[in-house]
């Protein structure tokens, strides 16, 4: 209980942390979320090997995601070590470990893109906006793999493998449900409207973006963005899909101001361990 | 001096041979390639692991085992790391490691430079049926039982099998 004060007081003050861990939590946040969103099908999916198929990159995403915080971790107790941590919002969490950093922040405190927030939807919503990320996630994880943090540049060359299947797989389905019955491509229509308007978001550096690509150590998001744009054209045209051009869309993840969805995904994610705190199974 | 390491080298790893991966009971963790080093250091053991894939949850079991089998052979001071760099391949399972899998009834992973690349509707690979030994199967999903396997079938016998996909 008396965590659950602290972090709520010392939320509203902004944020002033290290751009590093920042960078850390946001790649942390987005692969935990969309990982947590994906799991939903467990037990739902449209058939029983497609269910297993979402549910497995959920896996692999949540192994990505316990990666980061790891190194997140590991960085901010060091930093904090030595006196240098501004990471205000988590000073009521004593040391961190990766459990503390995504079962204890607050949602202000999460900097994912409001596209893996997003609901699942039907299978359609679903399979694009997999498609959407894992090829953002294909292109970054390529360049991140360059990265003069060694450690976040092997985390980079092990997920990618995982990637390449996941891109894969959901470039398949976009195809199959684009190109296939009236049925399943007025629903993927739908699920370009819904999704759409949430993917320049990924291509939008925030602050700790920039900063950590001045300092070698992040992605250059330009570049990645028309490879991104290219994958899309080429999928959609075999799909049947009509393109949709540059438009306004919605943005705020990455700094925490997020859609109405992620207070959901948190409270039952994090339910257990805001009401019996340490427990373990 | 050197012959006594090497010798106690040579005895860590024949302990390593007999911990099993506990979700494909018939491989050791050398058979799966995920040792990376051993180092002995006056009393010290040191294992350098590396995980197969990311979320595996056999991961954690794995580094409990080992420490439990070095336990059970007398040595007291162990150390596990993980490593994630360079990442694990199936290039790195053993011959023999393969042939238990074929025994098993899950088909052996190919050379990783058959497939593994972003193209969809790729040509499948051809898998070899563990149980008949067809060429003719036919791939049910990318993602099967444990995320190192897909599922397939054998269109001659019509048994479905798993395969240790190629990573």
């Amino acid at each position: 209980m008396e965590i659950n004060f602290q972090i709520a007081e010392s939320s509203k003050v902004p944020p002033k942390e290290g751009f590093r861990e920042a960078f850390i939590l946001h790649l942390a946040d987005n692969t935990l979320i969309l990982s947590q969103r994906n799991s939903e099908w467990c037990g739902h999916g449209p058939v029983l090997e497609q269910d297993i198929a979402i549910t497995n990159i959920s896996l692999d995403l949540i192994g990505q995601a316990r990666n980061f915080y790891q190194y997140a971790a590991q960085l901010i107790n060091t930093n904090r070590l030595s006196g240098s941590s501004k990471l205000s919002p988590l000073e009521g969490l004593g040391e961190v470990d990766e459990d503390k950093l995504a079962y204890l922040r607050n949602e202000r405190e999460f900097k994912n893109c409001l596209l893996v927030e997003l609901p699942i939807g039907d299978w359609a919503q679903t399979i694009l906006r997999q498609f959407f990320f894992s090829t953002y996630q294909f292109y970054f994880y390529t360049e991140l793999k360059k990265s003069k943090d060694t450690q976040l540049a092997a985390i980079a060359e092990k997920s990618l493998k995982e990637v390449t299947y996941h891109l894969r797989w959901s470039s398949e389905w976009v195809i199959r449900l684009g190109d296939g019955t009236d049925e399943s491509h007025q629903r993927m229509l739908n699920a370009i409207n819904v999704l759409w308007p949430y993917t320049g978001e990924l291509f939008q550096p925030a602050l700790y973006e920039a900063t950590a690509l001045n300092n070698s150590i992040g992605v250059d998001l330009n570049l990645i963005n028309p490879k991104w744009e290219e994958k899309v054209k080429e999928i959609f045209t075999e799909a049947t899909l009509p393109l949709p051009g540059k438009t306004f869309y919605q943005a705020g993840g990455k700094e925490g101001k997020h859609t109405e969805h992620l207070g959901y995904i948190l409270a039952e994610m994090q339910y257990m361990q805001r009401a019996y705190p340490n427990s373990e199974w | 001096m050197a012959n006594i390491l090497s010798i106690s080298i040579d005895n860590i790893k024949g302990i390593l041979e007999n911990v099993m991966d506990p979700e494909v009971p018939v491989l050791s963790v050398t058979d799966l390639g995920i040792i990376r080093d051993i180092k002995l250091e006056e009393d010290q053991v040191e294992i350098t692991i590396t995980p197969t894939y990311t979320g595996c949850p056999a991961m954690d079991v794995i580094a409990m085992n080992i420490r439990f089998a070095l336990i059970e052979h007398g040595y007291k001071n162990i150390k596990i790391t993980t490593v994630i760099s360079p990442a694990w391949t199936t290039d790195w399972m053993t011959e023999k490691g393969k042939q238990r899998l074929r025994e098993y009834g899950i088909a052996p992973p190919n050379p990783k430079q058959i497939v593994c690349d972003t193209n969809h509707f790729a040509a499948e690979e051809a898998i070899q049926c563990p149980h008949c030994n067809s060429y003719h199967t036919k791939r049910i999903s990318e993602f099967g039982s444990t995320a190192c396997k897909s599922l397939y079938v054998c269109n001659d016998c019509k048994e479905p099998f798993d395969y240790f996909k190629c990573h």
